[in-house]
């Protein structure tokens, strides 16, 4: 049991806090929440000075110790955050490194280091949520193209993309994890339809895409035909421990700005108040050490399973984080121009993004603990 | 930062799981419910294999070891229902002639007011003047009453506390998780119901978050982070207990079966000094700090 940093990674930390410290107090104000285009040109401007300065590769190639102290520090730093270029840079190009021909990787990877093109994620579908692979978005072959025709939903960025890491069926007739196929689709193509979505926090975060004899040619497949439910699951266990490393710093840091609130509005003299923000920062230390726990396991090369452990009793203290924020407001908490009122609504997502509560408990119950599947 | 245990913190586990094993199994279990008092041949065998004297260094006699091989060693005995008054013994290593090598056993009172085992004692630490039994709930921990309460808490008392409960915590998700799995009702093991899942994955994570809390204190011996361990491990354990009686349905409400001693002892732990309300004082005055 050991929680010190080689003398390496502390040198990464120094360099990269001394980097941050400069580049950051020069950075354009961060773009209104609804302006999209200003949003997308913020989040790839930040992604190009990261690549001017060596470290766009770190989400790629450095150790998950290196990922950690990396998104701790620019998270610290209050550094921009990776936004718009979260599918390309944690999803669509990770899988592309592992599964891509040397073509794909030489067309799609540069341009999402250097911050010039935006990836989002075509995967779920009105009927297929929780039950991906549920998934009827029909592709078929027409000389060297798929025509694709379907919908798909909560995909995030879709109005600013360039590309879309598209998940479609290619064989209705196979089991429902075959039959699936992996593409890169052009967001300019013919036949696509952007309808954004307004989030119950009142942005419109995502959208719904709608696919109408989309034409997508055979050179933008990445893995096999039909071998796309494997190829997807390559990209959805890249990010092994890190996933939620800036969060967590930032709810402590949130807790420490609540606790400081409180204090000056007399709600601290409340003990249960008091002591519900101290049972907050028990939940948050706990939460990073089990971070930095999950992140040594995936150093040592363990297949981790402490994921879906992390993210169950992550985004449930999340919500309680902000729940505290509202007892802490009081009335305040019903005004949407009050710090945290918004965040409270947006942690509201977070027991049903990225695999419901209950799906997680269920992968716990069956793949950890070896309980029997069922229904 | 290799936050995993090592081969040699693996092997003094492995080592202490083995020799409760040979000296306190099932059966010895079930013979100390139905007739109370210590087993001063297993004292002297924990004594021998340097339970208590961990983190005594070597030029005394002891061990060496550091918290992070203490906490390690009673998880296990937490996990093993090992009854007697281990971690004022283990405190008393090298201060109290006898203790390092379980010669002699000691108590301790303890900062709610409460000493365990002051009978068996040979040695008490604290103010035990006028102390008055009562009927413990626990059957594996008899209970005096002191007037007045006693000490401070003592931070390594504490996080003891906190890996014994984590030990609880891991051991009744473990025997949930076997019954579920062979138990069967409606044609299929009740551990393919979700309800039924979703009470052991519960289990699991308050567990494994007490765990990443309880170890980390181990390795910073700060304060907060042991006030954080505590806090996490105690509910882990009492929930834990309690989802796991769920689990057991009637059977769990039987004397017959394991599952009440769990529970037991997770709230005899869980009221020693240092309870919920004080760690989450400090952990409140700490945002502050």
């Amino acid at each position: 049991m050991d929680l010190t940093y080689t003398p390496e990674e502390q040198e990464f930390r120094a360099r990269l806090r001394e980097w941050l410290g400069k580049v950051l107090p020069a950075l354009p104000p961060k773009p209104s929440p609804d302006d999209w285009p200003a949003r997308r040109a913020y989040d790839l401007g930040w992604q190009r000075m990261l690549y001017d300065a060596g470290y766009a590769h770190v989400h790629w190639d450095a150790s998950p110790t290196v990922r950690l102290i990396f998104l701790e520090e620019t998270e610290k730093a209050g550094a921009p955050y990776v936004g718009a270029g979260f599918v390309g840079l944690l999803h669509a190009g990770p899988t592309i490194a592992a599964e891509g021909t040397a073509e794909q990787r030489a067309r799609w990877l540069p341009p999402i280091l250097r911050g010039e093109e935006a990836w989002c994620q075509g995967f779920s579908e009105p009927d297929a949520g929780s039950d991906l692979a549920a998934l009827r978005t029909r592709a078929r072959r027409d000389g060297d193209d798929y025509v694709v025709s379907g919908s798909k939903i909560w995909t995030s960025h879709a109005e600013v993309a360039d590309w879309c890491e598209l998940l479609v069926r290619t064989d209705p007739s196979a089991a429902k994890h075959r039959g699936i196929t992996w593409l890169a689709m052009p967001m300019d193509a013919p036949g696509i339809t952007v309808r954004p979505l307004r989030t119950l926090a009142g942005s419109a975060e995502f959208a719904e895409v709608f696919l109408d004899e989309v034409r997508i040619p055979v050179a933008n497949r990445v893995g096999d035909e039909d071998d796309g439910w494997r190829v997807t699951m390559v990209t959805l266990s890249f990010e092994r421990g890190t996933a939620f490393v800036g969060e967590v710093v930032a709810c402590r840091r949130v807790l420490r700005e609540l606790a400081a609130e409180a204090r000056k509005n007399g709600r601290w003299d409340d003990p249960v108040l008091r002591r519900g923000l101290g049972r907050l920062n028990a939940e948050f230390r706990a939460l990073w050490r089990l971070t930095q726990w999950n992140v040594s396991e995936a150093e040592s090369g363990v297949p981790g399973v402490g994921g879906s452990v992390f993210k169950l009793r992550y985004s449930q203290a999340r919500q309680e984080l902000y729940d505290t924020a509202a007892d802490v407001l009081g009335t305040d908490s019903l005004d949407l121009d009050r710090p945290w009122v918004v965040d409270r609504l947006s942690s509201l997502s977070y027991t049903i993004a990225a695999g419901t509560s209950q799906i997680q408990r269920n992968i716990v119950a069956e793949r950890i603990l070896g309980l029997p599947k069922g229904r | 930062m290799k936050f995993q245990l090592t081969e040699d913190q693996r092997a003094l586990r492995e080592g202490v799981r083995q020799l409760l094993a040979r000296r306190f199994d099932g059966a010895a279990l079930r013979a100390a419910v139905n007739a109370p008092g210590l087993d001063r041949a297993l004292w002297r065998a924990l004594g021998e294999a340097g339970f208590f004297a961990l983190r005594l260094p070597e030029a005394h006699g002891g061990v060496g070891l550091g918290l992070p091989e203490s906490v390690l060693a009673f998880e296990e005995a937490g996990r093993a229902l090992l009854p007697g008054p281990l971690i004022a013994t283990y405190l008393a290593a090298g201060e109290v002639a006898g203790a390092a090598d379980g010669q002699v056993v000691v108590a301790a009172v303890d900062g709610s007011g409460l000493v365990e085992w002051l009978a068996e004692a040979d040695v008490v630490r604290g103010d035990a003047a006028g102390a008055v039994p009562l009927r413990s709930v626990d059957p594996l921990t008899p209970l005096h009453r002191v007037g007045g309460g006693g000490a401070a808490v003592d931070p390594v008392a504490a996080l003891l506390t906190a890996a014994e409960q984590l030990g609880t915590a891991g051991r009744v998700c473990e025997l949930a998780v076997q019954h579920a799995r062979t138990r069967e009702q409606f044609g299929q093991p009740i551990g393919a119901f979700q309800a039924v899942k979703h009470l052991c994955a519960g289990m699991l994570v308050r567990a494994e978050v007490a765990r990443a809390a309880v170890y980390a204190a181990a390795v910073t011996a700060d304060r907060a982070d042991i006030a954080a361990a505590r806090l996490l491990s105690d509910e882990a354990a009492v929930r834990g207990a309690r989802d796991c009686l769920q689990v057991h349905g009637g059977m769990g409400f039987t004397w017959e079966s394991e599952v009440h001693l769990h529970l037991k002892r997770a709230w005899v732990r869980a009221r020693r000094g240092g309870v919920s309300t004080e760690s989450e004082e400090i952990l409140a005055a700490d945002l502050l700090a």
